[in-house]
């Protein structure tokens, strides 16, 4: 009976720290959302914008453009990168129950990266010329590779994790040459092209493309957690896992399947955004415990809230003009994450 | 000929049509376009620019909204302008799609470096802000001036070949090749180009360089951080040992005046030919 009281009781706050944490976040993500609507260089501010409807004299074209054209798209496109990122981060680091896995891991990274490439050098070549050829070729280019590698590492039914990771590191280094040489043959024009579209930015963000991420990504924020008794149980190891029950090769599966849909769409409609995957996951397993079934929401969440506010500063800082999102979400992450690892060294040293 | 010089102006008619009768506030995106706008006796219509506007110095005291390859709608549309000037390459398509969606004309600037290139884009910015007689005046000077350089170009007896080096990155050696702005500026002042054969901006190989034995080395003053320096060229073995390494004949221009091909062309012409051949 005390044996019982005394192995609950830990669980027990845990779960509730998690529960509180995920209000925490969404109140978090709420101000984010609010912070990201309201500021930016033109100066329209939420107050104004209220006060227009409330006095029924309506916005005027240039705020409604703004508004709705501009800073909406923009936080929704935000929203959805960040929640995939985080959420693939997570997903990768259970699965491969190593905290330092990161979407790359599959070869989703390399595969969009060089589809990307693809589409920018020899889109020229085509008859017609799309804006959707990007973001397109980067998705199929991530899917592809991710497919690729799953088929790989899958024998006999049975996918060897350690596989999955030394064929990534194969198809990531044979993607990278193709991407050289492409690079080499591309002219000025399109190795700029390269360049701002390998730094990631959210400021081609339009609501076309809110609408192309969101059937990847919606169902994976939505279905991960349901993976999270699994990752959970995998923790333990795969033998174990499978001998409590739990199915692991179709855990497996709709982990990989997840993140190369979730990252791929991120990828294709935002460009290649780092730190996000990695960062996320770590601070919300420090803070709030390694369930996965709690860990996997709270990071959509945090992720959605991290990169909104990270956008909202890269847009003012150096306003009319702004930063590439990756400089703050590195500038912004590297030094919190810095401070816990700091602050649990003691802990881990007890 | 004629028939798309009339095809030409007419365009420039509709433009002008579109175009407010006077604006008053005017985003310039593009260095090129900036320095026509300056040329034109406008700058003081201006309200903000892009990070490659340098020239004339004093533009650069107006607010910057960011690299023209990577505008932010907002950012621009924060500035409030009743006109945007932006050279053909500007971009995300996004942003601009966004910026057109606002209303506020938007003129572009073509961005190339044939031989009618200067007086086109002339022309089209003296067609926006409604100054095109100064505009054909200017143009004409301009055309005048290239065609003085090129009559000297063609009486020089011996010419040098010069190679352009962009950057010397990681010890890698990236030249300007066939089809590119720095070409077209070395054939005006009277040069070949050593780096023939090569498409574009690409990183020539230490053989490929002493193959082409440049006589002179032409680099960009400015770039920032990653500019070549003369002193590197003589840590790179295959640039020290060509005939311009061992003479040590290396010319440095202001990037956007030697290949910006803008009014400041013939002037540019001019000091690389006598850089070259001291005269």
């Amino acid at each position: 009976m005390t044996v019982t009281l005394a192995a609950g009781q830990p669980e027990v706050d845990r779960r509730a720290r998690g529960a509180r944490a995920t209000w925490a976040l969404l109140v978090l993500l709420g101000f984010a959302a609010l912070a990201a609507l309201g500021s930016g260089a033109s100066g329209v501010s939420l107050g104004a914008v209220l006060l227009g409807i409330w006095s029924g004299e309506g916005l005027d074209a240039r705020t409604q453009l703004v508004l709705f054209e501009i800073r909406l798209p923009r936080l929704a496109v935000g929203m959805l990168v960040g929640a995939a990122l985080a959420v693939s981060g997570a997903l990768m680091q259970g699965l491969f129950r190593n905290p330092l896995a990161d979407p790359g891991l599959v070869g989703v990274g390399a595969g969009s990266g060089l589809g990307a490439v693809v589409a920018i050098v020899l889109g020229g070549l085509l008859p017609f010329q799309t804006p959707w050829l990007v973001p397109v070729a980067a998705f199929a280019g991530g899917w592809c590779a991710t497919l690729i590698l799953y088929r790989v590492a899958t024998r006999q039914g049975r996918t060897s994790v350690a596989m999955l990771l030394l064929a990534g590191i194969a198809l990531a280094a044979l993607a990278g040459a193709i991407t050289g040489i492409l690079i080499y043959l591309a002219d000025d024009n399109e190795l700029r092209d390269l360049t701002f579209w390998s730094m990631g930015s959210l400021a081609g963000s339009n609501w076309d493309k809110a609408v192309l991420g969101l059937p990847f990504i919606l169902p994976v924020l939505l279905f991960a957690p349901l993976l999270g008794g699994g990752l959970n149980a995998l923790s333990l190891g795969e033998a174990a896992a499978r001998h409590i029950g739990h199915p692991v090769e179709r855990i497996k599966l709709l982990s990989v399947l997840g993140v190369a849909a979730a990252v791929g769409a991120a990828t294709a409609i935002a460009g290649g955004i780092g730190f996000v995957g990695i960062v996320v996951p770590h601070l919300l397993r420090l803070a709030t415990g390694t369930d996965h079934t709690r860990l996997l929401p709270n990071a959509a969440i945090l992720g959605a809230a991290l990169l909104v506010g990270a956008d909202t500063l890269a847009r003012l800082v150096v306003a009319p003009a702004e930063l590439p999102i990756g400089i703050i979400t590195a500038i912004l992450g590297a030094p919190v994450f810095l401070w816990i690892l700091l602050r649990q060294a003691p802990l881990a040293e007890a | 000929m004629i028939r798309r010089a009339g095809a030409v102006s007419l365009a420039f008619a509709l433009m002008a049509q579109a175009v407010l009768a006077d604006p008053s506030r005017v985003l310039v995106i593009g260095g090129t376009a900036a320095e026509i706008v300056a040329a034109l006796g406008q700058s003081g219509r201006l309200v903000a620019r892009d990070a490659t506007t340098t020239f004339p110095p004093e533009l650069m005291a107006l607010p910057d909204v960011g690299y023209m390859r990577a505008l932010s709608p907002e950012g621009v549309l924060s500035t409030a302008p009743d006109l945007i000037l932006a050279e053909a390459g500007a971009g995300p398509v996004e942003a601009v799609e966004v910026i057109k969606a606002s209303g506020i004309p938007y003129v572009t600037v073509p961005e190339n470096f044939g031989p009618d290139a200067v007086a086109e884009k002339i022309k089209v910015v003296g067609a926006a802000l409604g100054q095109s007689d100064a505009a054909a005046t200017l143009a004409a000077k301009v055309e005048t001036g290239l065609a003085e350089a090129r009559a000297k170009a063609a009486e020089v007896p011996a010419k040098k070949r010069v190679l352009f080096v962009l950057t010397l990155q990681g010890g890698r050696v990236t030249v300007g090749g066939d089809d590119t702005a720095a070409e077209a500026i070395i054939e005006l002042a009277g040069g070949v180009n050593a780096a023939e054969g090569v498409s574009g901006y690409k990183t020539m190989t230490d053989e490929a360089i002493l193959a082409a034995a440049p006589d002179v080395i032409l680099m960009m003053e400015r770039a920032g951080a990653m500019a070549a320096k003369p002193e590197d060229l003589k840590v790179n073995p295959a640039l020290a040992a060509t005939p311009a390494g061992q003479a040590g004949t290396i010319v440095q221009m202001d990037g956007l005046k030697l290949l910006g091909f803008g009014p400041r062309t013939p002037e540019a012409a001019q000091d690389l030919r006598r850089a070259l051949y001291g005269a």
